[in-house]
Formats: C-alpha cells, structure tokens, sequence
C-alpha cells in the first residue's frame, strides 16, 4: 500500500461520514422542516445515489489519470452506497411506517418505484456480502467480477426509482440519470471491444 | 360530528369590519401612488380585523404557523416544499389584485379583490388539510364561504362547473418560467360542490392576511378533498357547462381525476392513501372518508362510483 493510499483511505472514510454527521446534527437542531421524517429519507437516498455514482467514476478515473492507487477506494465508496441506502429504506421502514409490515409489502407490491427502489437495495445485498478478500478468494475473481457488474443494473435502478417518485419536476434525477448513463456509456467500447471486459 | 358551529361569540370579538376593509383600501390606495415612485414592493402579512372566530372548528390541535407557512406546495414558486416560503415573499406583489368572473352567468365581470370578498362577513374555520401526498395539517383560516361570492355573479342553469385559474406572470411566479405544468395552474369543482357551505375562500390565516406562499391573496379550500384542488391566488372564475380539465388531471391522467375526494380505499399509484402524516406528528394516523366531512358532503355522491370517479 502506498503512502498516499494510507492517508487518503481515512481521510475518504470521514468524509463519507461527514453526510451522517450532518443530517443527524440537523435533526437534533430542529433544521430538517416541518416533515423531518421525509427530509431524513430523501436526504439518505440522495447521499446513497451519489455514493453508487462515485464509486462507478472510480474506474473510469483510475483510467484517465493513471492513478492506479485510486481503485483501492472502489470497495470503501461502493460500502458507503450500500450504507446509505440501508439507512435510507431503514428511515422507510422504522420512522416512516414504524414497521407496519403491511403496509410496507402493499407499497412494495404496488407502488411501483418502491418495488424499483427494494430490486435495487435488494441487489446490492450480495455485492456487499462479497466486499471482503477472503469473500472475494472464496468466491473467485472471474466470478466475482461477473457478479459486481450488477451495479451497471443497480445505478440505472436507482436512478428510475428517483425519476418514478418525482411528481412533475425530473430535473434532479435527469441530472443523476446522465451523469450515471456517461459513467457506464465510457464502459462500453471496452465491454464490447476485443478486450472483451471490464 | 367533529365539527362544531360557534355558538357565544362575545360582541368585543366582533372588531369593526369597516375598519378592516378601509385599511386595505388605504393599503390599495398607497401601494398605488407609492408605485408612481417606487417599484411595488411584496406585501407584508398584517393581522386581519373583524372576523368571527372559530366558526366552525375541529378537535385536532391546529398545525404550528411556521409549519404552514413553510411546508407547502405551490409549484410556481419551485418544488421543494421549503420553496414558496422562501421565494414567494420576496417577488409576489399581490397589491393590486382583481379577479375576473365569467362564463354562464347573468352579471360577469372583473372586480377587485377587496370588493368581492366585502359583501360576505369574514369568518375564521379551522379545516384539516389532506395532501395527496400523504401528509395533513390542521389549518385556521379566514375567509368567506364561497357559495354567497358567487351567487352575486347569478350563475345561469347552464353553470354546470366552475373553474379556477391561478395568476400567470413568471415574473412574479419565476417557477413558471419553466415548464413543469401546463401554466396557469387550473382547477376546477361541480356547481354543488362550488356551493356546498364547507366550500371556503380564504384570505387569511392564524388572524393574519394570506402569505404569499400560502396563496395570497385569495385561495379556495375544500377541506373533503385533497389539497391540490384548492388552487391558490386566483384570478379568474368561470362558470361553464363542462366538466374542466385540470391541471393536474393533464399531468397525470391516471393519478389525478377530476373529483379527487380524499378516499382511504382508493390508492393513488404513487401513495397509500389509507393513512397519513399529520406534520408535527410520529406515528401515522388513518385517513378519514372524505377527511372526516363526509356527513355534510357525501351526499354530493350519492349513486356515484368514486373509484371510477377518483
């Protein structure tokens, strides 16, 4: 590990946290509004979107820059996008329904970006589960990495999910939605050239 | 029942009207020869004088004004719910204000603010307010009941519906400059909804004149149905024989109709609408048929299949 990986892997660690400390700072102080519940929720789905288009940037990064050391933040980043989106349907289920299982399996059934949103959340479980090396080892590299291209489907869930929750004004998740349609179009004559993977 | 009719009301209550309605002539007057001087300035909320209190009342505790006044749709002013509040007072002049009647009716015509609310006596009606989106308050407003303010422009037999048209101005309403509704912002009700005596014009609320981002200067409530038919700073009223399309019912024909009555049985596909947030509140409470009016209003409905009707 470099000596530059060795500083930057904490220094990225907190400030994926700062978003955390500050949502939970303005819940304290009274600053989410009237509907703190719901500003709580669309503020940890936002954060979990964006880890999700973070760490999809990495590589593309690490190519254009040559920063190999880069890509060794590809796994903590893709956990923060995990992180934030089981802090984000836990805000769901225990503040916004207070674990009214009912209601949380009609609106999962019928609500359509809800049931978009838990394919997503419910995808990136198993890439999360096999974030550590000996998951890694024990699953195998060619596996392994056939596996984590789900995020090429998890992002794009995402975002949908977004853009169905939005009554009229999809100007926020359009701008998700390019920027997550660059990051996997700059894959692309890579996943389709002789290389043949990514 | 929860509502109740105010029965003593001390005569002190009862603050000279004409002192009210002379100040916001004076007001008129003013902002007019000041705007020979000076560009019109966004009008400050003063307390309202001369209205009955609490004509009409329900059991929940009423929603904090800096919860209604900061939580709210009104898209000409941006989406986010924290946005009229914060844009609206500082580029809506709603001084001065008239609405134009028209359609089938015997005496059409454009009259000004204060002289359409000026013949009914003000009233204070603290209502609970539905939102679609599955959260609710408990709102004091002022106003009049709409019934007598539109009768005075005698309705003809052919006056089947009536429809409301919001302001449009992007200058003064910078949400409309893009195109997220069909601009102005439109609604409308059936003749005897229009004239039900729950069906309310508000100029006020907590005592004060309207807010900018609340709809000033005048807005319609009707507290049966969800929130987004009670369209906000009116300026026109027509009567028409039609059944209007909405603004909302063009956005979304599949998620907004025309009567949208609030109705826990009847989802919408974005939100259960069996319970609700009531702001300020943790748990969820169950929505009430109708939000808990249906004893005055669902006779309205009478034969009617309100899931086709939605």
């Amino acid at each position: 590990m470099s000596r530059a990986l060795r500083l930057a892997k904490p220094a990225v660690f907190a400030v994926s946290l700062l978003p955390l400390v500050w949502v939970a700072w303005l819940a304290v102080a009274g600053g989410l509004g009237a509907n703190p519940i719901e500003a709580l929720n669309r503020f940890l789905g936002d954060w979990a979107l964006r880890f999700l288009l973070v760490a999809l940037a990495v590589t593309p990064v690490r190519r254009l820059t040559g920063w190999a050391a880069v890509g060794r933040l590809r796994r903590m980043l893709g956990l923060f996008a995990f992180f934030y989106a089981v802090l984000h349907v836990s805000s769901y289920v225990g503040l916004d329904q207070f674990f009214d299982w009912q209601a949380i399996g009609k609106d999962i059934l019928k609500r359509h970006y809800i049931t978009v949103g838990m394919a997503a959340l419910t995808l990136l479980v198993p890439l999360a589960a096999t974030s550590t090396q000996s998951m890694i080892r024990r699953v195998g590299g060619r596996n392994w990495r056939r596996l984590h291209r789900a995020v090429y489907v998890i992002t794009p869930l995402a975002v949908v999910h977004f853009w169905m929750m939005v009554k009229a004004d999809h100007s926020r998740p359009l701008v998700y939605g390019v920027v997550a349609a660059l990051l996997l179009a700059v894959r692309l004559p890579r996943f389709l050239g002789p290389a043949g993977r990514t | 029942m929860l509502l109740r009719h105010a029965v003593d009301i001390r005569e002190s209550e009862i603050t000279d009207r004409a002192l009210y309605l002379d100040r916001r002539r004076f007001l008129t007057l003013a902002a007019g020869a000041a705007g020979l001087a000076l560009a019109p300035r966004p009008v400050q909320a003063g307390p309202l004088a001369g209205y009955r209190k609490r004509a009409m009342t329900v059991d929940d505790k009423p929603t904090s004004f800096e919860a209604i006044t900061t939580y709210n749709n009104f898209y000409e002013f941006g989406t986010d719910k924290s946005d009229p509040s914060k844009y609206a007072p500082g580029v809506f002049v709603t001084k001065p204000w008239s609405v134009a009647v028209d359609g089938e009716c015997g005496k059409p015509g454009t009259v000004a603010f204060e002289d359409l609310i000026r013949p009914v006596p003000l009233e204070e009606r603290i209502y609970r307010h539905r939102c679609v989106e599955a959260w609710s308050m408990v709102i004091p407003w002022v106003g009049v009941p709409l019934a007598p303010v539109l009768k005075r422009f005698e309705p003809g037999s052919r006056a089947k519906y009536v429809r409301f048209t919001t302001l449009l101005d992007p200058k003064r309403m910078p949400g409309q400059s893009r195109p997220i509704l069909d601009w102005p912002y439109r609604e409308g009700l059936r003749i005897d909804e229009a004239m039900h005596p729950l069906t309310f014009l508000a100029v006020g609320l907590y005592g004060q004149d309207l807010l900018p981002q609340n709809g000033a200067p005048l807005r319609l409530v009707v507290p049966w149905k969800y929130g987004f038919k009670s369209i906000k700073s009116i300026v026109r009223i027509s009567f028409v024989e039609k059944q209007p399309t909405t603004t909302w019912m063009e956005a979304g024909p599949d998620e907004y109709g025309f009567y949208s009555n609030v109705n826990p049985h009847v989802d919408h596909p974005r939100w259960s609408q069996a319970t609700e947030r009531r702001i300020g509140e943790f748990f969820r409470r169950k929505t009430l048929m109708f939000n808990g009016y249906g004893d005055q209003v669902a006779s309205l409905y009478q034969g009617m299949d309100l899931r086709a009707n939605f």
